[in-house]
């Protein structure tokens, strides 16, 4: 057991993954001698050698491409893409060929990989850094998406995602890449893809949510007048995602408010915001909530922060729903 | 003749101010003046003052990630000079500031660009740049767009110059643009700032070709490395480019051969990767220094000249920085309203209401206000 921050704790799964299984092969931009341009890779070219921690050309498209042929082979290839802002060349690999290849095949090629992408904003970074599109992806059959905010579930998760036989995409929030430590066990274990994780119990009201905006929900859960008690859900697990938690929280509150970096028309809020009408319409007291990112370009970052959902906003969504 | 060679190439590579400063005069016939080469000193010594300083308001936490462009101006102001002000484009990466200040782009956006602010790439009516490409390799195809539009309409004296480096040879969208540009025989020029290093992968291990200069070849476009350290050659290199777009005579290619003297950005730390003795000789080929040398070989130049120079570059610079400073705050709104020409009534919805609402239900169907909403919860 050690502690450990988010991007801590992927470096040693990604180490332990190397050590014990001589099929992963890391490739991506800068992920060798300099450690990734987060230091995610830190040091493990010089554990497990150049051609298994490979830095590639400057080529999203071939870094999605041949990770794909890797996988078909029979390797676990786990590729990196720098941003999500990069990741429009590699779309059509991933989405038209990665998604589909299992299907076509009826199981006879398929593309065990794990794309790991740092996302979302807050961290007052340049265009094309900041985005968060993991519902491009859920909604793309054949691919799972997976988006842990805690050291404990990133190891957990990527464990699971390299052991599982389809392609994956594995998104890790940026801005809480060093926030906090906590403690992560030296074994090897992995967390069910498609489990949410209830962060705290509540009666009033659910909140749904993932990625960075977890502990802005967390803040603003603190702001709450003390006799107003939420219940907030972490869904860790875009696709698959964990509707039974979901479903039976919002049963039990009546209310829901969903919070998420990305834009609001298509979010995946505007998804669970339908599975809620769906499966818990008698029990709700009031119209599901969504806090989100606007729908507009996410703006450079000296007005990043007027764009996220920030603690302010999400009370405000709190509030707005508690008020039926 | 069942074998038998169908085609053979070579790449010659120019160069005509050598790192002592001097130079071929037999090369540089109808190149530069005396003058000129002046001007460009200058333009590439405002360029070091004002990256200097970038690097500076980064590291003092007053502006974010800055990519410097230290080592490579020869590229940018021996480029930018064959290129016509006003009339045609350049389509750029983000490590030819010099270029676009030559260019009619005010210096201070630069500044408030990479201080996080998109209005500085709203560029002045007839200042003809697209903005500062942050994803690499992905603008080279709008510069083929572009000269090809200048072909469709018969503007028979305009041409488009884009600005990449090696690093961005390696993604599609850099054979698109060529293979488009070639098919479509159209004005433009692709000018490759090959400094060596993407962040962290040297050029050796970024290709496995000997040169940038031949990935051209494949699409039988002209195409020439230059020492992109030296102005003459740059500059004679754009120059015959540019004629030949002009001319009809379709795409170029030039490979500049320089060194990214600084870190990838304020970002990155390529002590992790790169020995310091590397660039150490690439800093006795600083195109500054040997522009210098040749300026005080011919009697333009001397030290009094120099320290004028330096003064006035820390003044520029230093209003450059206050008119970047002392712009407004963007508003809050701000980020919605060129969002489109008009804007969809939804979105103006969300602008209005951004600070006032959480851009949910709005609680008024039930006879709440959001404003009577938040009171009685509060």
């Amino acid at each position: 057991m050690a502690e450990q921050t988010l991007v801590g704790a992927i470096t040693s799964t990604l180490d332990q993954a190397l050590a014990r299984d001589p099929d992963v092969i890391l490739l991506g931009e800068d992920i060798g001698v300099n450690g990734g341009v987060f230091r995610a890779t830190e040091g493990l070219m010089a554990t497990h050698g150049e051609d298994r921690v490979v830095s590639t050309p400057l080529d999203e498209t071939g870094i999605m491409g041949t990770a794909i042929g890797l996988a078909i082979a029979g390797m676990k290839s786990i590729p990196e893409i720098q941003f999500e802002g990069f990741l429009g060349p590699a779309y059509d690999q991933f989405v038209n060929h990665a998604a589909r290849m299992r299907t076509r095949t009826r199981s006879a090629v398929t593309v065990p990989m794990t794309v790991r992408v740092p996302v979302g904003g807050g961290i007052h970074a340049p265009e094309l850094h900041s985005d968060s599109p993991e519902v491009i992806y859920a909604h793309s059959p054949g691919i799972k998406v997976l988006m842990p905010c805690t050291p404990y579930d990133a190891k957990g998760l990527l464990n699971a995602a390299i052991a599982d036989p389809d392609p994956v995409i594995f998104f890790e929030p940026k801005r809480v890449y060093r926030t906090f430590k906590e403690d992560v066990p030296d074994e090897y274990y992995e967390i069910p893809m498609g489990e949410a994780k209830v962060v705290s119990e509540g009666e009033d009201l659910t909140i749904v949510t993932w990625g960075a905006p977890v502990f802005q929900c967390l803040e603003a859960i603190d702001n709450l007048p003390e006799d107003v008690s939420v219940e907030l859900i972490d869904l860790r697990s875009i696709y698959p995602f964990d509707m039974d938690t979901v479903a039976e929280s919002v049963c039990k509150t009546g209310r829901c408010v969903i919070v998420h970096e990305a834009p609001l028309t298509g979010g995946f809020g505007a998804e669970i915001s339908a599975r809620v009408m769906e499966e818990c319409f008698l029990h709700l007291e009031a119209p599901v909530q969504r806090v989100a990112g606007f729908d507009t370009i996410m703006p450079y970052y000296k007005l990043e922060n007027e764009y996220l959902p920030e603690a302010p906003r999400i009370l405000k969504g709190i509030t707005e729903c508690l008020a039926y | 003749m069942p074998h038998h060679t169908v085609y053979e190439a070579k790449i010659e590579h120019l160069q005509i101010l050598d790192e002592d400063g001097k130079l071929d005069k037999k090369l540089a016939k109808d190149t530069l003046s005396d003058d000129q080469v002046v001007y460009l000193y200058e333009q590439m010594r405002v360029c070091r003052e004002l990256d200097e300083i970038a690097f500076k308001l980064q590291r003092s936490g007053r502006m974010g990630t800055y990519p410097q462009n230290k080592g490579q101006e020869a590229n940018a102001v021996g480029s930018a000079l064959a290129m016509v002000k006003g009339n045609d484009w350049i389509v750029p990466s983000y490590r030819e500031n010099a270029a676009l200040f030559m260019h009619g782009m005010p210096m201070h956006y630069v500044i408030q660009y990479w201080m996080g602010d998109e209005r500085g790439s709203k560029f002045p009516e007839g200042v003809n740049i697209t903005p500062l490409s942050v994803p690499i390799g992905t603008h080279m195809l709008h510069a083929t767009g572009i000269a090809w539009a200048m072909k469709q309409r018969k503007e028979a004296d305009r041409a488009a110059i884009t600005y990449f480096g090696d690093g961005a040879t390696s993604e599609g969208d850099f054979h698109n643009a060529m293979n488009f540009a070639s098919v479509m025989q159209v004005p433009c020029i692709f000018y490759c700032q090959n400094n060596s290093w993407a962040i962290s992968l040297p050029r050796e291990q970024q290709m496995n070709s000997a040169t940038v200069a031949q990935k051209a070849l494949a699409y039988d476009m002209p195409t020439i490395q230059v020492d992109g350290n030296d102005i003459f050659a740059v500059y004679k290199a754009t120059q015959n480019a540019r004629k030949r777009a002009i001319e009809g005579g379709g795409p170029s290619f030039i490979e500049g051969v320089t060194y990214r003297l600084a870190d990838h950005t304020t970002a990155d730390d390529a002590r992790r990767y790169r020995d310091q003795s590397e660039v150490d000789a690439w800093l006795e080929k600083d195109p500054l220094i040997r522009t210098r040398k040749y300026m005080e070989s011919v009697g333009v130049w001397d030290d009094k000249k120099q320290e004028e120079l330096e003064s006035r570059a820390k003044t520029i610079v230093k209003e450059v920085v206050d008119a970047a400073i002392s712009v407004s705050t963007p508003t809050a709104s701000e980020f919605f309203d060129d969002m489109y020409a008009e804007l969809p009534r939804a979105l103006q919805i969300q602008r209005d209401t951004m600070r006032t609402s959480s851009i949910g239900q709005n609680p008024s169907q039930i006879g709440l206000t959001p404003q009577s909403a938040q009171t009685q919860n509060a």
